[in-house]
């Protein structure tokens, strides 16, 4: 451990860091622009120079490393005078456009010109100016803005891997971008907007919507993805403004993918407001009263084997709690929440786990992912699998579509036939696994959807087992999910009962006519068409292809709009917080059941939100901690069985459209035109 | 004055053969095999003791410069690199060994390459010289041809393989690193330091980076020894050098002196004197365009070597004598530099990319005396704000003109500015 001197204090750190790091240790600061701590170092901004003793010149504190008994000095004039410099040049081309400008109020330029710049210009010649660029619907480009840190730049090619963006120019005519003007075909580029220290990157759909400090900012939870991301959402009034990442080291740290920032503005579309009740073939917006009468009239004294509840992807495990009570009280085993039917085993907790934890890729040493591509599905995980693949000595093998997933891999195959070469060991990618001291699979819910989902499953476990990816302190068997309420209704157990039907039989039984009633708490992604003459009970809080169906509309919350527990892929508890109250008429999905239980005449026993969330607790303990990651103990899961020799298909294959809310997001809908645009003929002349 | 025997360069003006034929007449490839023979240790330390300063313009020491690569690299190859960017205004050296003494820079190769341990020369041509290139690549060819380089290079058991890369003409590519990078095909930006490319150079590898003149004189160093070479010039700053003078002199030329020369010496004798007499002198930049001028005043006694130039003020640089004589618009020209460098400027860190513009900016206007006498010093300022600062030189090779024609000419451009503001059409004072 070097010591060293900075400013007279006398200071031991890790060998390895920057002086800047250093500095930033015993509480000293040291302005910047260009440095971050998950980007390469680039030391082009020079706002971070200090003096080093015995160095001719002053240093870049960011890329310097620490060396034993080196005398740094910060506060100096010299290094004072050094700032004032540097910070008036960085101004002398960068227009004053503050007032018109959306990084206002939260700008690395704006705040450290207080600190360090002069209080008027010397500068009297023309500004530079430059065109303003098209990064895509999601990114507004000011260019002149821009003081060429290349933190966008770095961004792209290391953390998200589409190296899209690049400098041309050379001196004052250096520009950023992507050269030939395009969209932006990350998952992940809404990040530029957060890492650019200038109001160069700011984010279209908010463009001029609010200023930083009118908004009041909540911290939640993500329910785009399985991935649970941490969140910061920023509402003005009634309304959701932007959605931020929060720094969580051991999920998403502190990226968040495009759909999870910007689907947002689906939330104020084709919201169900009020409930409706269909007469005469037609919706009519109707009264709490009058919904809860129509379905007692249809529910009360029916046989509860002709009764179905199926849970959707965005259901709180709330809500989930108070349906499997409800469909029990009404003596139904029907109930299910895999609504993609994939064959995933309730009765073993590690069987239907992100096990490895997304922070623990970073200690695997291979990597088998089957029928998942991860990019789309979770693009947070994909970018934890760069990460290690970029800290070396990382195979990834996939079995199933070839993609990109913006690091290198082997493509082992298609589907069933290379899965079992693998189990059995004949294929050459098995000496991998097997060399690896601690390897990982990811299992895609393309795998699992499969007829013949239980069987890859339970070839999936002997592959774990086989490969020593199972072991006291390592477990490298992981579930990639798409859904944010799957886990949640899994350890719920919101899976057929006794004789109860699955999500494909109880579609199959209304055409039948053998269900009367289904309940759907937000399931839009079954084949509403085949529902038959079945009475159709929709809560939710989009008015998607379940409510289009519907015979009765209850109107709930969305997920910023409710204080809710999610579970996500790797089985972490995480609460979402409430920070807008639902639209209209529309309630707290929990207390819409409970409430409808009491007119059915089975009035659940909980009044309370900590009510229910001690029922959650006493139907499976994992609910008891909060943002707490708690792992299941290794069993049998899965059914022995044939696996057919078929590909595997992702279940995503349009990444901005997979749930009611980014269904109903303007932005997406831009997304979705301007990245996959081309299937409508349009040419490279377009627009 | 250089004595004909001492010249390394016998054929510096092209009126010989330049063909291996040619190149071996004057000396060239003569026991290569024995001095390779005689290891690493040897070559190092006896380029050391010759006290060879790098001959691209920072003059550093080569011997020192080739100690620092690693002894044992490991499995990484160990490469070395030729800079023929030449691309400082005023210089005009390295293309006439290429054109003209082309073996000297390919034997030099072998030789380095064998001090340094490296497998393979990389020389990074610029842009512009496509006849130079031709020439060298003529020259590598003959070498290779006659198993001069190659497998078993002269015999001496070792292989080296030499390429010639042209560039795209930017100035930058000139700085070591930005070089590199414009080798492995980037954007030829110059790289943080450290690490350093005696440690992480060229894909990563360690590398050295020389002149191409540094190179071409070690042939001749190692056959005649380090005492001759120590014995031309003062102590630091030994043996010959090519002087590069152009600009108001009656006869323009590139020739080799003995460092130390004095400068109205070197001038007088090669040069044919300054146009209408040496009191017609104004003013000389004694070492490429990013050393400060030096008026007539300090030219009187000025040594040209690296110490004697730096006791003025100034530095030797490339050795780019650039003569101005009293016709001379001095802010006109300097003006002209400041533009340069700021079209040169990569645009990597901040002072550069922006102060480069603003100082070219003010200059424009300090030409025709369109700014107030504050300015003068503000502008002062601003190259101090960029001098020192950035990644590379480039910064400080376009404060230091600026700077020294503050320094020496202060009086013309306050004239010029209250000539202007009297006749009515510049700023308010």
């Amino acid at each position: 451990m070097p010591k060293l001197t900075i400013d007279g204090i006398e200071a031991e750190v890790e060998a390895g860091l920057t002086v800047l790091q250093a500095c930033e240790s015993i509480g000293i600061e040291i302005p910047r622009f260009c440095y971050h701590e998950r980007l390469s170092i680039a030391g082009n901004c020079r706002m971070c120079l200090v003096e080093m003793e015995r160095a001719p010149k002053p240093v870049a504190s960011c890329a310097m490393p620490v060396g034993e008994g080196m005398v740094i000095t910060t506060n100096s004039p010299a290094v004072k005078k050094m700032r004032q410099g540097v910070m008036e040049l960085l101004l002398i081309n960068h227009p004053l456009d503050c007032p018109i400008c959306d990084q206002g109020g939260e700008c690395d330029l704006q705040d450290q010109a207080v600190g360090y710049g002069l209080d008027h210009s010397r500068y009297m010649e023309d500004k530079r100016s430059v065109k303003d660029k098209t990064f895509g619907p999601l990114i507004r480009a000011m260019m002149t803005r821009c003081i060429h840190c290349t933190r966008c730049i770095r961004f792209s090619s290391e953390v998200a891997g589409v190296p899209e963006l690049g400098a041309t120019g050379r001196g004052e005519h250096m520009e950023v971008g992507t050269y030939i003007e395009k969209a932006l075909t990350s998952e992940l580029s809404g990040n530029m907007i957060d890492l650019c220290p200038v109001g160069a990157l700011t984010s279209n759909p908010y463009a001029f919507n609010a200023r930083p400090w009118e908004l009041k900012k909540t911290e939640s939870i993500d329910v785009m993805d399985a991935v649970g991301s941490s969140i910061r959402v920023d509402a003005k009034g009634p309304g959701v403004m932007r959605i931020l990442p929060r720094l969580n080291e051991d999920v998403n740290e502190e990226w968040i993918s495009d759909k999870t920032r910007f689907a947002c503005d689906g939330l104020k579309r084709q919201r169900l407001d009020t409930p409706y009740v269909r007469r005469n073939g037609k919706l009519e917006a109707a009264s709490w009263d009058e919904a809860f009468a129509t379905i007692a009239a249809k529910v009360k004294d029916m046989d509860g084997s002709r009764f179905a509840a199926i849970a959707g992807d965005l259901a709180c495990a709330e809500s989930m709690t108070a349906l499997k009570d409800l469909t029990e009280a009404l003596g139904s085993t029907n109930i299910d929440c895999r609504q993609d039917g994939a064959k995933l085993d309730a009765s073993c907790r590690a069987g239907y786990l992100f096990n490895s934890t997304i922070a623990g890729i970073e200690e695997a040493d291979a990597c088998l992912i089957i029928g998942s591509n991860p990019r789309l599905e979770a693009p947070i995980i994909n970018a934890r699998l760069r990460k290690r693949y970029l800290m070396g000595g990382f195979n990834t093998g996939l079995i199933g579509e070839s993609v990109d997933l913006t690091f290198p891999y082997e493509h082992l195959g298609a589907g069933g036939d290379t899965l079992s070469e693998i189990a059995t060991g004949k294929h050459a990618f098995a000496k991998v696994l097997k060399k690896a001291e601690r390897p990982m699979l990811i299992l895609g819910q393309g795998a699992l959807m499969r007829s013949d989902g239980a069987a890859i499953l339970a070839l999936a476990r002997q592959i774990a087992e086989d490969y020593g990816m199972v072991s006291e302190n390592w477990n490298g068997f992981n579930v990639l999910h798409t859904a944010a309420a799957r886990v949640g209704g899994l350890d719920l157990g919101l899976v057929p009962g006794k004789g109860g039907r699955d999500v494909a039989s109880i579609v199959d039984g209304c055409g039948a006519g053998d269900i009367d009633v289904v309940y759907l708490l937000g399931a839009d992604e079954i084949d509403t068409d085949k529902l038959g003459d079945a009475f159709v009970i929709y809560q939710g809080h989009h008015g998607d292809v379940g409510a289009h169906r519907a015979d009765v509309i209850l109107p709930g919350a969305a997920y910023t709009e409710k204080n809710a527990t999610y579970v996500n892929t790797e089985g972490r508890v995480q609460q979402a917080r409430l920070v807008v109250f639902p639209i209209g008429d529309a309630r707290e999905d929990w207390t819409i059941i409970r409430a409808l239980s009491d007119v059915l005449g089975h009035k659940l026993p909980y009044d309370t939100l900590d009510d229910v969330r001690q029922r959650m607790v006493a139907i499976n303990a994992c609910f008891a901690g909060d943002d707490q990651q708690t792992g299941g103990t290794w069993g049998k899961f899965g059914e022995k069985g044939s696996v057919e020799s078929g590909g595997f298909a992702s279940p995503i294959i349009n990444f901005h459209m997979t749930d009611p809310i980014s269904r109903a997001s303007e932005t997406m809908a831009k997304c979705v035109e301007a990245l996959l645009g081309d299937s409508k003929g349009m040419t490279g002349t377009d627009g | 004055m250089l004595k004909d025997s001492d010249r390394i360069f016998q054929n510096i003006y092209g009126l010989k053969d330049t063909s291996l034929a040619g190149a071996k007449a004057i000396g060239d490839w003569d026991g290569t095999k024995k001095l390779i023979a005689k290891g690493r240790e040897w070559l190092v330390d006896e380029v050391k003791a010759s006290g060879l300063r790098g001959r691209g313009g920072a003059g550093f020491g080569t011997g020192m410069k080739w100690s620092f690569m690693p002894k044992e690299a490991g499995d990484r190859p160990v490469f070395l690199t030729i800079n023929a960017d030449e691309g400082e205004p005023g210089t005009c050296k390295d293309r006439e060994i290429m054109r003209n003494e082309p073996h000297k820079l390919v034997e030099g190769a072998l030789l380095a390459a064998a001090a340094v341990g490296a497998c393979a020369a990389y020389v990074y041509v610029r842009g512009e010289f496509l006849r130079e290139a031709e020439a060298l690549q003529r020259a590598i060819d003959e070498a290779y041809a006659a198993g001069l380089i190659g497998k078993d290079s002269c015999g001496a058991g070792i292989d080296f393989d030499m390429y010639v890369h042209l560039g795209a003409g930017a100035y930058i590519c000139g700085e070591e690193s930005a070089l590199i990078e414009s080798l492995e095909g980037k954007k030829g930006q110059p790289r943080l330091k450290p690490p350093f490319p005696a440690n992480i150079g060229l894909y990563g590898c360690p590398t050295t980076v020389n002149n191409v003149e540094s190179i071409a004189v070690v042939p001749t160093i190692l056959r005649r020894g380090a005492k001759w070479f120590s014995s031309i010039g003062r102590e630091n700053n030994t043996g010959t050098k090519l002087f590069c003078i152009s600009g108001h002199v009656n006869t323009p030329c590139t020739v080799e002196e003995a460092m130390g020369i004095p400068m109205r010496e070197l001038i007088d004798t090669h040069a044919g004197g300054v146009r209408g007499g040496w009191d017609n002198l104004l003013a000389v930049i004694p070492g490429g365009s990013s050393v400060p001028m030096m008026p007539k005043a300090l030219c009187e006694n000025a040594i040209m070597d690296f110490d004697g130039l730096r006791e003025h003020g100034s530095g030797l640089g490339t050795a780019a004598v650039m003569v101005m004589d009293k016709s001379t618009d001095v802010i006109k020209a300097i003006a002209r530099l400041s533009r340069f460098y700021a079209h040169e400027s990569c645009g990597q860190c901040t002072p550069c990319r922006e102060g480069t513009g603003w100082m070219s900016r003010m200059m424009q206007r300090m030409v025709t005396g369109d700014m107030t006498i504050d300015e003068i010093d503000m502008l002062q300022e601003v190259t101090k704000q960029i001098e020192g600062q950035t990644i590379c030189a480039l910064g400080d090779a376009a404060a230091w003109p600026v700077q020294g024609l503050i320094r020496h000419f202060r009086p013309e451009i306050e004239r010029r500015i209250s000539e202007r503001q009297s006749s009515g059409t510049g700023q308010a004072a």
